[in-house]
């Protein structure tokens, strides 16, 4: 455990025209650790993901990120190449659509090999072995190498998606709704493998979420958004066993018991 | 002797902004202490607030009023104020929690849900693997279950699946929410030997036991809560 947070954001807020995206949200992430942006759709919380992982600038706030060699830079003051590159290779966005965050057209193999020539390796025979490591992490067998994720199911290509980003070794992951249009019983699976990853590789990871069962099994924070402000955080058993604010009351006393 | 546990003056309640924020009172001025090589049992009737004192000791219900000290990492921690960061390093080292009820994750074994709280504290797999082995036997968990994941058990299985996970690691404090419910008399009497070798090594326990004769057993002391009652007008 270090002492430093990796991600340390400040009165970060964003507006379209005179319309609010996010406002004022301020929290630390420190290297290991799972947070849980939950909410409504049109509670800000996809924009939040988009401001910190620079798809978007924000309007008003800061972000700095403490980099491998120790030092904080400042996200929104980097150049566009110096964010791309972090992109490429400390940092992993997963996609709810994973259609938009593979290539298609090339095959599962190259999915997983691109990210890793992108960080310089060349070798061939190496990248493919790593590739075939990859998919078998995310239960992908290695008869599927070659083909394109056009002919996968929605499991597997997300779970496709997962290997492409994790290949890199990067320390912070942005999810996006990460199961959402799948099946429980592959969502199951999905959180399952999800959760061993991020303990067994200890990343730190912000998953939006609308499934407050999903930020259960995999986060140990969580902050609850709407409207664009969070309106509580906390420790995640805590927010959900004893919500304080009356949207999180809601929001809890909302789920549907099996 | 050490006094690695202080509760001072806590008080909880509930506010139900969906019935028109009517408040629920729980608890109020909460205050005792638990010694090292003790265990202590919350005694009083069912809504009594015992099950909520433990749920403000781990962490898992916030607190209204008062301070929660624990000693954590070599010095002294308000659990009631402290950060959700602060929380999981307590839980993780110093507080552990054996709860009613397994939350069970798919696809996970049962010796790896007993062995995970030591693979967290930096314990190798194996060793870890091999403690949860023989706790689960000590428990007499028939080993033909160890490698299925425990959601299919029954709520005696599920139990010891849960108290050995709890017992396994050697948090200097323990907190156990009525680990007896549903075992039987043979069983009872393996998790009365295990709180009683938790004493011996110096471990703090605080315990809610509905069953009197396991409380007799392992009660060093009984605190009454419905001395905190929060209707009850201060004397």
């Amino acid at each position: 455990m270090t002492d430093e947070p990796l991600l340390r954001v400040s009165a970060l807020s964003k507006f379209y025209g005179s319309r609010v995206g996010c406002e004022n949200v301020t929290f630390d992430l420190w290297p290991g650790e799972v947070l849980a942006v939950v909410g409504e759709s049109g509670s800000g919380k996809t924009t939040l993901l988009n401001c910190l992982s620079t798809r978007l600038l924000p309007s008003s706030g800061t972000a700095s990120y403490r980099m491998r060699d120790g030092q904080r830079r400042e996200l929104y003051r980097m150049s566009e190449a110096e964010r791309r590159f972090l992109m490429r290779t400390d940092w992993g966005f997963v996609h709810q659509n994973p259609a938009d965050g593979l290539r298609m057209t090339v095959s599962a193999g190259a999915n997983v090999g691109e990210r890793l020539m992108a960080v310089g390796d060349r070798h061939y025979g190496r990248i493919r072995a790593t590739a075939v490591d990859w998919l078998s992490r995310v239960e992908i067998d290695d008869d599927r190498i070659d083909d394109e994720p056009r002919a996968f199911s929605g499991g597997m290509r997300q779970r496709l998606q997962i290997a492409r980003n994790l290949v890199t070794g990067p320390r912070l992951v942005f999810m996006d709704e990460p199961t959402g249009g799948l099946d429980v019983s592959v969502q199951a699976r999905l959180l399952d493998l999800l959760r061993g990853l991020v303990t067994d590789l200890g990343l730190a990871a912000i998953v939006v979420t609308h499934d407050l069962a999903v930020a259960r099994l995999l986060s140990q924070r969580m902050m609850v958004m709407k409207d664009g402000r969070v309106v509580e955080s906390g420790l995640t058993d805590r927010v959900l066993d004893d919500p304080r604010a009356p949207y999180t009351q809601l929001l809890v006393s909302s789920i549907l018991q099996v | 002797m050490a006094t690695p546990l202080v509760v001072s003056d806590v008080a909880k309640s509930f506010t139900m902004h969906l019935r028109d924020g009517v408040t629920l009172p729980v608890v109020k001025g909460v205050s005792f202490s638990i010694r090292a090589g003790e265990c202590a049992v919350l005694g009083g009737p069912s809504g009594a607030g015992k099950s909520s004192i433990l749920k403000m000791l781990y962490g898992n219900y916030a607190v209204d009023e008062g301070q929660i000290i624990v000693q954590h990492g070599g010095g002294l921690i308000d659990l009631a104020s402290a950060s959700p960061r602060t929380v999981l390093s307590v839980r993780r080292h110093t507080i552990g929690y054996v709860s009613q009820f397994l939350r069970t994750v798919p696809r996970v074994s049962a010796l790896d849900v007993v062995a995970e709280p030591l693979v967290e504290r930096g314990e190798d797999r194996e060793t870890a693997r091999a403690k949860a082995r023989a706790l689960l036997a000590q428990l007499n968990l028939p080993e033909k279950l160890w490698a299925l994941p425990p959601a299919t058990f029954s709520g005696g299985e599920q139990q010891r699946v849960n108290i050995a996970r709890g017992f396994i690691t050697e948090h200097p404090i323990l907190l156990l929410d009525e680990p007896t419910a549903s075992l039987d008399a043979r069983n009872r009497d393996v998790v009365v030997e295990l709180i009683d070798a938790k004493k011996t090594a110096g471990v703090a326990l605080l315990g809610i036991f509905h069953d009197l004769d396991v409380r007799d057993a392992v009660a060093d002391r009984v605190i009454d809560v419905t001395a905190f009652a929060a209707g009850k007008i201060a004397a």
